[in-house]
């Protein structure tokens, strides 16, 4: 169960978005980052464990032709084997900073050529994978950039074409160093969920359709995808074939943000924040669910919700109009607690530390240096 | 954002107007044929064609400051008269209402369905006048052909738009709080029973399936709230059950429009920031405002029809009071352009503003442009 924490005040309310919260956990600095978009501009702030803030910036979205100042749509951390940059996404363009948000170190402006006067321009969904970071746009394309260990000479490298509506949510993995894992994960607002496995060149592997329904939150873990949808359900999927596991009818209005590692964390409008625990029957091989916890947010939006440590024991969540960022902690007692589990976010780090001389063009790294294995379920 | 969002904040926005004049009207025992005579007037105003044109271009929505000035001008579109107390009043209400109603529509395409139970009551206020409700029903045409197509996730984008235009609004209106739908800190109810959206299942189950597409199994959990599926979807034809109550008129006789000033919003500092940061574009929104009205044609009083002002207070000392008292940070004033000096005023513009009745005098300065910005300032 968990029980309610201080809440870290921000200095402006969270814009009625999806996805609208990002957790950077620095285990080694015992630090978390959080980052809410307001509207036009977008706060970053740091805490210390108790919830104690320490340190904010804002940042805005850089300004274009138009009548009103650009807004954001999503600020997201990209944690990259050798860096990690804060992407932002505006109605503009998009904006990649230092981690800190002190220097931007690329901009690349939206090309509204082929938008017709009806359809709102504007990039959403951030990713990042390997040493790539991938961002959607409302066209449905997906931007693919290179990024380098250091500096900002950072280069388009593909335009994936997948999707025909707007880009709501990217979710990547490490890839297990295979041929034919995917890795990459893009939705939009029909629903329709793309498979991908990155690289020089990204290779569309499957595609599960959404008969219009719009998915705007995806996570991808372990090989499975977990994708919650406009109608409030939350649907699991086999990443490398598309097929569905399990069915959840888990909220009564549109969702607008997942977590998972290890457990998932499903956050809606309807002011329900659900956390659920997955396994893998013995038996059968197939996805089980079972619903761990629900937290109601009185009165409140949800638009973000992330877990806060890797064993999923703490969460934050934003609402619509509200200027602060709720936290809840597990009080399960030590001998309940989970064994930690680092995510997939942390081992990243790992790896880095482990393998400092490895440049930009060695391959993705593999997973055998972790303490995950694939059947830890 | 979308930029298909204004014409539904402009009519919705209108709509909850004309249910808050209509109650003022005949608080205020305004003669029945007088009132009417308003109400026709701003609603034939409010739906006349070429605006109606103007405003369903695709476009970014405006800023408060400046879609204040159109309901401004479309309150004025008659015999009646408000002061700047009462007006603020009005438009603090209508966008409370509405945006309460977007916040509470179920599914984001049930925004039409209060727009159009809207349009519904409007078609109500107007029964003896063939013209306008042809006007109307047009716009309705109107409103099917710009809407009817778009997909849930279009609809989507533009409850995030309306949700992003109303952020950190927390005004406390007095019939809200009553009926308990509004907190005391000023934030809506969101409640978690009752019906569902359409299409949308009761929470609670979740369901397994094998490699070969067969449920397995099949499992309940408690999601903590007491849900019942809809009954059935809104009509979205011209007549029909809207099935939806959002939008219809709450207010009566006997139920007065009130709002709390105090204690409005938390978030202050953060609203007030963006208002005095002065706005680089606001010459080129003047220019978009200036075509919007510019579509309003405006009947000037003809013949000995004597105008009257409308109190949205129950006394004019209550109004004075209100004037007086209302907190800096939410005052509707156009912010004060810095382009005084720029020569390219816009002759449309100028030549509109030419047509306000203005209660103050205007202040006498050198040049047109100054002239122009200081009539702006003074609505």
């Amino acid at each position: 169960m968990f029980r309610r924490e201080r809440s870290i005040p921000l200095r402006g309310s969270a814009a009625a978005l999806c996805n609208n919260l990002s957790v950077l956990q620095l285990p080694v600095r015992n630090l978390t980052h959080f980052g809410v978009v307001h509207g036009p501009s977008a706060q970053l702030l740091s805490a210390a464990p108790e919830g104690v803030p320490l340190a904010q910036r804002q940042l805005q979205a850089k300004e274009g032709a138009g009548v009103s100042p650009p807004l954001i749509t999503q600020v997201h951390w990209c944690v990259l084997p050798f860096r990690v940059l804060l992407v932002l996404t505006s109605h503009r363009g998009i904006q990649m900073y230092e981690s800190d948000g002190s220097v931007m170190v690329y901009w690349h402006a939206l090309d509204a050529g082929d938008a017709s006067l009806v359809q709102a321009v504007f990039a959403r969904g951030i990713a990042a994978s390997g040493h790539f970071i991938c961002v959607g746009m409302w066209s449905g394309r997906v931007l693919v950039f290179d990024i380098p260990a250091k500096g900002p000479n950072i280069v388009l490298s593909e335009e994936l074409a997948g999707h025909q509506t707007p880009v709501t949510d990217i979710a990547t993995e490490p890839a297990e160093g295979q041929d034919c894992v995917a890795d990459v994960v893009t939705a939009d607002d029909s629903g329709l969920l793309c498979v991908w496995r990155s690289g020089p060149k990204f290779k569309l592997l499957t595609r599960i359709p959404g008969f219009g329904v719009p998915c705007p939150s995806v996570q991808l873990w372990q090989g499975t995808i977990a994708a919650g949808y406009g109608n409030g359900q939350v649907r699991l999927y086999e990443a490398s074939t598309g097929t569905l596991h399990v069915q959840i009818d888990a909220h009564a209005r549109a969702i607008c943000a997942l977590d998972l590692a290890p457990e998932l964390l499903s956050a809606a409008e309807d002011t329900f924040v659900h956390i659920w625990k997955l396994s893998r029957s013995p038996e059968g091989g197939y996805i089980e669910v079972e619903h761990r916890h629900g937290e109601c947010v009185p009165d409140t939006q949800v638009c973000g919700a992330r877990f806060c440590d890797p064993s999923g024991s703490s969460f934050a969540v934003t609402g619509y109009d509200l200027a602060e960022i709720l936290r809840f902690s597990s009080i399960l007692s030590p001998g309940q607690q989970r064994k930690g589990r680092p995510s997939w976010r942390t081992c990243y780090k790992q790896r880095r530390i482990q393998s400092p001389t490895a440049h930009r063009s060695s391959p993705l790294p593999t997973r055998s240096c972790c303490q995950h294995t694939v059947s830890h379920w | 954002m979308s930029v298909r969002t204004l014409p539904l904040l402009f009519l919705n926005l209108g709509g909850e107007m004309l249910y808050i004049l209509d109650q003022r009207l005949r608080a205020q025992n305004i003669p029945g044929d007088k009132a009417r005579k308003v109400l026709n007037d701003i609603i034939s105003t409010m739906f006349n064609r070429k605006f109606m044109e103007e405003l369903f271009k695709p476009q970014e929505l405006y800023s408060k400051k400046a879609l204040r000035t159109v309901y401004d001008r479309l309150a004025h579109a008659s015999i009646m008269r408000l002061n700047q107390a009462s007006m603020d009043k009005l438009y603090d209400l209508m966008t409370m209402a509405f945006k309460y109603q977007v916040l509470l529509c179920p599914r984001p395409k049930d925004v039409l369905l209060v727009t159009f139970n809207h349009l519904d009551a409007i078609k109500g206020f107007i029964q003896d006048s063939p013209t306008i409700l042809h006007q109307v029903d047009e716009t309705f045409q109107q409103l099917t052909e710009t809407y009817g197509g778009l997909s849930a996730g279009e609809f989507q984008l533009i409850r995030q738009t309306l949700l992003i235009f109303f952020q950190d609004l927390h005004i406390r209106v007095s019939i809200f709080l009553k009926d308990k739908v509004q907190n005391s800190n000023g934030r809506f109810v969101l409640p978690v029973s009752g019906p569902l959206p359409w299409g949308t299942k009761v929470p609670g189950l979740i369901r397994t399936f094998n490699h070969k597409g067969e449920e397995v199994r099949k499992a309940e959990f408690k999601h903590g709230g007491s849900y019942v599926a809809a009954p059935k979807e809104g009509s979205f034809e011209l007549y029909g059950d809207r099935v939806l109550k959002l939008g219809t008129n709450m207010y009566s006789v006997n139920r007065p429009v009130e709002t709390h000033m105090s204690g409005a919003s938390e978030n202050l500092a953060a609203q007030t920031q963006e208002s005095i940061a002065p706005n680089p574009l606001a010459k080129e929104e003047l220019n978009l405002l200036a075509r919007l009205i510019g579509g309003m044609e405006i009947k000037k009083p003809s013949g000995p029809e004597p105008g009257f002002r409308l109190n949205l207070f129950t006394t004019d000392e209550e109004e004075e009071q209100a004037a007086l008292t209302r907190p800096e940070e939410l005052s509707y004033e156009v912010i004060n352009i810095q382009a005084t000096q720029d020569q390219q005023t816009n002759e449309e513009l100028a030549r509109i503003m030419e047509e306000f009745e203005i209660l103050d005098q205007p202040r006498r300065s050198a040049s047109k442009g100054d002239d122009l910005l200081a009539m702006m300032d003074e609505l």
